[in-house]
């Protein structure tokens, strides 16, 4: 009897051991991120953002798949050098529909938080298929497959319906024409109706002119490539919010 | 994910057919006899650490060959040996294929002799085994064919990330098993420190890792947080894998293999009570100082520097403690390469620990993030820590799990430590040159007021580091396949492990030697 | 809510981790775990076989 007693004591002790545990590192993980579920100054306000254009989307999937962010941060910091070298200062609402984020760790190349636009497609086209016929001295891999692969889009609806289970507002409209929007944004000559129906979409979530590209971004009109997505994605990075309105002292962005 | 399904259900395949010869070639013995210790699982243990370890050093030093000379060493047609793909397959196969299969083998050989007893729940210590190798195979398999969530350390995808949590909830229950039917009174320490390491990592894991597939079928799915919150999970998850994987997991390692190994209880009992609570109370706050000057609020990355500072005491308070365990067996450092391979680790935890704090404060970190720095933080704790207190547990364990009176040849340990002590040497000092460098060039202005530097005239100045960092890392390969040798040798009973040998590093002979 | 938050982070939340702090160090020195203690730092040194008490 006094036996069985004491067995369960010792089954309690470790059963004691593993809740303590949990509990000490359970306290600093909740302190820490649950608020910036709810403080509402997380966020800061600004106007330009919209979600990621279906194309942009693929694209953006092209990123993550290769694992660009081992080695190129999207997070400009807000100090003097990085800011001359790469532009305005990342804000916390630009990666707000970022699932999952891209801020990087590590820049083995330079930070892209804001290379949408700096260069051109045909740049970005040929940098990517061999990065040192434009810049001799990189140690970038190759891209070159990237031309060859035609773009999987069919599912792409169920990407915007997935994203907007988990909080980015894409509306009805924009998941039932998803692939149609994004064969629109990757051939400047197809139907003008749907190109409109695209950039009335985007452009209107965004609340801006211009923030949505129609282009055939790797120069080959024959199909849509993964290349194309990749393109597209990055030359819009970092273009959507209208710096010229935001007010970095005001009280609601001071963080 | 199509190649996944076929795989998992080829090995389930396999695995029940196994099963099912080897119960039917047992012919009535009790294959869970509870008068001895579960060793078999141990040596598997053993001898798949050794291979990934090797596989992980390979792929760390191809990736470093890249960077040093990219013409050579990337194809065009080969897309899936690009770096971005084979970095995380680097970073899993150290960490994960051989951190966690060390870690496993060793809690499980711990644990039973702490405890006085058997390896509780029968099969299901090698559904533990098989099944976290499983999803090394799928994880690492996926990384090459672009399957990644992106997150880093955490970046199998949904499918793997459910199956290691089954995994991992089996080996809790294993663990815990073990010490419910233990015959010792006390929970030896070490069991403390593996203990937080499972339940945390389970926590860590889970929360990190919740997601939405796009479809059942497919391998793609979001994260359900996004931004500024998800940046933060991440690195709540991201630096507490550095302090309760690679840090905890292997103090328990270093609880009981040095005072085994040296044959004296460790230093103080009572600081190692103290130690364990304050540094996993302490350490699961640090993480906000992977985000310093980012768009995450400030008084999350501020509260994650003042921990990150606070956290330097117990980690030094451990190294200590495990130093001094010496006390009274300095010669050991002298006689036997593996107690000093064990010892040396612990100078490079207090090494980089010390770093850590350093660089978490907010204006170190200003220069030293996004660069190599980073690199060589992380290094010397990997290779000079973890490296080395796992190559002397596995050392330990193969001459014990064999009883073997010593290993094959204590001279090849002594061509090990040396080649992985200079190439970590040439490994960091190579890095933090190249991290400094680098981060000052960044910020450099000219006379004018004007940016010095363009961004690839700095990748331009560091290649001279890739290729000493390279050849950093070829010397510590070429030690551990010494190693590898060292002990199919040993198990195999040869050279000084054969029975009858002299025992050349008996704890014994360490008292028999002359007076001076 | 920040400010609550803060507020209470900085007094009663910094109390009881120096609280636990304390528990924990009390608990290690203290005079009648000692022996505990020495028995506890000798389990790894004798190995023995299953069931050995």
């Amino acid at each position: 009897m006094s036996l069985i007693k004491k067995h369960e004591t010792l089954e309690r002790h470790s059963l004691a051991l593993t809740l303590g545990i949990l509990v000490v590192v359970a306290i600093g993980g909740i302190v820490e991120i649950a608020p910036l579920f709810y403080l509402e100054n997380t966020i800061e306000k600004v106007e330009g953002m919209r979600p990621y254009t279906p194309l942009e989307l693929a694209g953006r999937n092209v990123y993550i798949r290769e694992g660009c962010y081992v080695c190129h941060s999207q997070m400009v910091r807000p100090l003097r050098d990085e800011v001359e070298r790469y532009g305005h200062y990342s804000l916390a609402a630009e990666s707000m529909y970022d699932h999952p984020f891209q801020w990087g760790s590590k820049r083995t190349g330079p930070d892209l938080a804001r290379v949408g636009g700096k260069y051109s497609d045909t740049w970005h086209v040929d940098h990517l298929k061999k990065p040192q016929s434009m810049v001799p001295e990189s140690v970038m891999p190759p891209y070159a497959f990237l031309a060859d692969n035609t773009l999987h889009y069919e599912t792409i609806g169920d990407h915007l319906k997935a994203l907007r289970f988990e909080g980015v507002p894409y509306t009805d409209d924009m998941i039932e024409s998803a692939a149609a929007d994004l064969l629109a944004q990757a051939d400047p000559n197809s139907d003008y109706d749907a190109q409109d129906a695209l950039v009335a979409r985007y452009g209107d979530a965004s609340g801006r002119e211009g923030t949505v590209r129609i282009a055939d971004y790797d120069g080959n009109p024959e199909k849509v490539t993964e290349l194309d997505a990749l393109v597209a994605y990055l030359q819009m990075v970092g273009t959507l919010v209208d710096f010229s309105t935001y007010e970095a002292d005001d009280l609601d962005n001071r963080r | 994910m199509g190649v996944h399904a076929w795989m998992f259900l080829g090995l389930v395949v396999v695995g029940l057919l196994a099963l099912a010869l080897w119960a039917g070639s047992l012919n009535g013995r009790d294959p869970f006899d509870q008068t001895v210790y579960e060793d078999t699982i141990v040596k598997f243990g053993v001898a798949i650490s050794m291979f990934w370890g090797i596989a992980g050093f390979l792929v760390g030093l191809i990736i470093a060959l890249q960077l040093a000379f990219p013409n050579i060493f990337y194809f065009e047609q080969l897309g899936w040996t690009n770096f971005g793909r084979l970095r995380p397959l680097h970073t899993s196969a150290v960490i994960f294929a051989f951190g966690g299969n060390v870690l496993i083998a060793t809690s499980f050989y711990v644990v039973q002799r702490t405890c006085r007893t058997r390896l509780a729940g029968g099969m299901w210590p090698w559904f533990v085994f098989w099944g976290y190798n499983l999803f090394i195979a799928i994880a690492g398999t996926g990384y090459l064919m672009g399957v990644t969530q992106s997150k880093e350390y955490a970046e199998p995808e949904w499918y793997a990330d459910l199956w290691l949590t089954i995994v991992w909830v089996a080996y809790l229950l294993v663990f815990l098993g073990t010490i419910w039917k233990r015959k010792e009174p006390h929970i030896y320490v070490a069991n403390w420190f593996y203990l937080s390491f499972i339940v945390t990592i389970a926590m860590l894991h889970i929360v990190n890792n919740l997601t939405l597939p796009v479809s059942l079928t497919g391998s793609k799915s979001y994260q359900l947080f996004g931004g500024v919150q998800d940046a933060l999970t991440q690195w709540w998850y991201g630096h507490n894998a550095v302090g309760f994987f690679l840090t905890t997991g292997f103090l328990a390692i270093m609880y009981y293999f040095i005072p085994k190994r040296v044959n004296r209880p460790v230093y103080s009992y009572r600081l190692s009570i103290v130690h364990f609570w304050s540094l996993i109370f302490i350490y699961i706050w640090a993480g906000p100082h992977h985000l310093h000057y980012t768009a995450l609020p400030q008084w999350a990355q501020t509260l994650g520097m003042t921990f990150s500072v606070m956290l330097w005491m117990p980690s030094w308070g451990g190294m200590i403690n495990g130093v001094m365990t010496l006390s009274g067996a300095w010669d050991r450092l002298r006689t036997d390469p593996v107690v000093r391979m064990m010892v040396v680790a612990l100078a490079f935890y207090g090494m980089s620990t010390f770093e850590g704090p350093l660089m978490s404060v907010r204006a170190v970190n200003a220069l030293s993030h996004y660069t190599e720095w980073g690199i060589a933080h992380v290094h010397s704790g990997s290779m000079g820590w973890v490296g080395f207190i796992s190559f002397g547990a596995l050392y330990c364990a193969t001459q014990w799990l064999w009883k073997r009176p010593s290993l094959y040849s204590l001279k090849l340990v002594e061509w090990h430590f040396w080649l992985a002590t200079i190439g970590i040497l040439f490994y960091i000092v190579a890095m933090y040159f190249a991290g400094i460098l680098e981060g000052l060039m960044w910020r450099a202005y000219n006379e004018y007021g004007f940016l010095e530097y363009s961004f690839v005239e700095t990748v331009e100045a560091k290649h001279i580091s890739y290729m000493i960092r390279a050849l950093g890392g070829s010397l510590y390969l070429t030690g551990a396949l010494i190693m590898a040798y060292n002990l199919v040798r040993t198990a195999l009973g040869h050279g000084a492990a054969a029975e009858g040998a002299r025992p050349a590093n008996a704890p014994a002979a360490a008292t028999l030697q002359p007076a001076e | 809510m920040y400010e609550t938050l803060s507020k209470f982070a900085q007094t009663w939340g910094l109390g009881l981790f120096v609280l636990m702090f304390v528990v924990a160090v009390v608990y290690a020195l203290w005079p009648s775990n000692k022996s505990k203690f020495q028995a506890a730092a000798y389990v790894p040194l004798d190995e023995g076989e299953p069931g050995d008490e």
